[in-house]
């Protein structure tokens, strides 16, 4: 049997959480196909063919799938479900929105957010936000699946010739409709992927004082976080937002300034490799999780490190 | 319009929970319950819409046991009409959960649902988008915006890059967001009030839904321990820190 991937991308690009994704399905299945659905997404799906480990790239390209509808992908990947044991998509925003539709449909529980791969039924999962690890094992047949992509490596892009088959599915339910996207236009690496993150709490008091962050960001080729105190604080857009139903990062490096470490942000980045807090107050939670701990006051400290690094 | 907002109770979020010492679950023993905060946020957009005379009813609903009586007493005392608690002993995932919530939508036909995008127990994020496939309804996830009009919600939802907008028709379902709003306080006289306001129950056996689980729990521990740190004098000292002894920095 095999596994699908569904692939993440914008019509242009292939997102790299998709590589993690494959990771996965590899630790799970012999064969492992990809799902390219989107409008004039050719592009996408000869770089999803270079991914190694993956044999067919099934591309479906079509007007409804342009902005990924949930209500049209799951439909899509119901119908070509048949010959596959497993069905796997990254945990973001758009593998959450669509995937316990396409379980649903197919009459599966699906297995949210898995971090480990047990057996091939069984998996580890993070719950109440990651303080607990359950170790999960599914009855269904077909597993539907969202994949923390922090938990596994990328499988490397370059080598791969799978091949590209074109299918003609077209499934517009006709009861949802694309109107805008406001996309946050940085040239900065996206926080899911990023080796290096700095994030700001409530401590940086207002949305200008973020700007302190983005010199060490510059010099390091960091990716800008925040917390949710700074966030619902209008300082910085909610893509910023770091935490349990946030991103899910896990850098080699997390700065944290200014943030006290509550157990829903600590959620979102405790897998980090190095972690980093600097903030006034000692009895700040950020510290027991921080590698190396700064007190004191962010804006002393941070135009000092970035003077110095 | 009547809105159905079905609510869950969970784990109060201040509660940093742990396993039970055999590992066959979370340790919940004494531990302080409350309504899930997406769900409240949920119940507060439901209210905002009857306040601005968009809605005329709202019908909350749960499933869980006696004890969840408690959560719907909350929602009618922040403004829902009245309450169904579907009463089960069992633990029931979201796609047992979206099939209940299915008969009780066949039956009370509303034309908006909205609920929290996840429980911050299970962390499953599933249930709303599991309940719309099984109506074939549209959704419209991690809410932050929503307005009605000509029988479509607008709803701007959060992304990972940042916002989209999208244009459902009704009936449909809609997940919330943190920022879809800042959820009231129930005052004392609203309180009051809810505990004169319908509550019905019934049996989850009686609504002729297979919900038998697909999951089961093999075991639940402690993630691995981050070791503590150390706290550096100076920002020198971080620096080297950083560069050769975690190499992170060059």
């Amino acid at each position: 049997m095999t596994a699908l991937v569904i692939s993440e991308h914008n019509n242009e690009e292939l997102k790299s959480v998709t590589l993690n994704t494959v990771t996965a399905a590899k630790e799970l299945d012999e064969e492992v196909h990809i799902l390219v659905a989107g409008k004039d997404c050719s592009g996408v799906a000869e770089a999803a063919s270079k991914i190694e480990g993956v044999s067919k790239v099934l591309l479906v390209d079509s007007d409804e799938y342009e902005h990924c509808l949930a209500e049209n992908i799951s439909t899509l990947v119901s119908k070509i479900s048949g010959e596959y044991n497993y069905i796997l998509a990254p945990t973001t925003t758009s593998g959450k929105n669509f995937m316990p539709r396409v379980a649903a449909l197919l009459d599966v529980s699906q297995i949210s957010d898995i971090c480990a791969i047990e057996g091939p039924d069984t998996f580890q999962r993070p719950i109440y936000a990651g303080n607990c690890i359950a170790t999960v094992k599914t009855a269904d047949e077909k597993k539907v699946i969202t994949v923390r992509t922090t938990a596994f490596d990328a499988t490397p892009a370059e080598s791969g010739s799978a091949d590209i088959v074109s299918l003609e599915e077209v499934h517009d339910a006709g009861i949802s409709e694309f109107i805008k996207e406001e996309l946050a236009q940085s040239d900065r690496p996206e926080l899911t992927a990023a080796d290096v993150i700095i994030s700001g709490g409530r401590g940086m008091q207002n949305g200008e004082n973020f700007s302190l962050l983005e010199g060490i960001a510059d010099k390091l080729g960091a990716a800008i976080g925040a917390s949710r105190a700074a966030v619902d604080s209008g300082f910085v857009p909610n893509d910023y937002q770091v935490g349990q139903t946030g991103k899910i990062v896990a850098p080699n490096l997390y700065i944290a300034v200014g943030i006290s470490g509550a157990i829903q942000h600590l959620a979102g980045m405790k897998d980090s490799k190095v972690i980093v807090a600097i903030n006034k107050d000692e009895d700040a939670p950020i510290f027991q999780v921080a590698d190396y701990g700064l007190v004191g006051d962010l804006f002393d400290v941070v135009p000092e490190l970035e003077g110095k690094i | 319009m009547k809105i159905l907002i079905p609510i869950k109770r969970v784990v109060d979020y201040n509660v940093k929970v742990r396993p039970m010492a055999d590992e066959s679950g979370v340790d919940l023993n004494n531990v302080k319950m409350a309504i899930n905060p997406f769900c409240e946020i949920a119940v507060e957009e439901a209210v905002r819409l009857k306040e601005s005379g968009v809605a005329e009813e709202i019908i909350s609903v749960t499933i869980g046991s006696t004890a969840a009586q408690e959560q719907l007493r909350t929602s009618l005392a922040l403004g829902a009409d009245r309450a169904i608690l579907i009463e089960t002993d069992s633990e029931v995932e979201p796609l047992g959960v979206a099939k209940l919530l299915k008969a009780v939508v066949e039956k009370e036909n509303p034309d908006l649902i909205i609920m929290g995008k996840q429980a911050i127990d299970g962390d499953n994020n599933q249930t709303g988008q599991k309940l719309a496939a099984l109506l074939g309804y549209p959704q419209a996830t991690f809410a932050s915006e929503l307005s009605i009009n000509d029988g479509k919600a607008e709803v701007t939802r959060e992304i990972d890059g940042g916002l989209q907008t999208v244009s459902v028709n009704l009936p449909a379902i809609v997940t919330t967001d943190l920022r879809l709003n800042e959820p009231r306080y129930a005052s004392l006289p609203n309180i009051m009030k809810a505990k004169s306001k319908p509550l019905d129950v019934m049996q989850a056996s009686d609504l002729g839904v297979d919900i038998s689980p697909r999951i089961s729990t093999l075991k639940v521990t402690l993630p691995p321990e981050r070791e503590a740190g150390v706290i550096v004098e100076t920002v020198d000292e971080l620096v080297d820190k950083l560069k050769n002894e975690a190499k992170v920095i060059s």
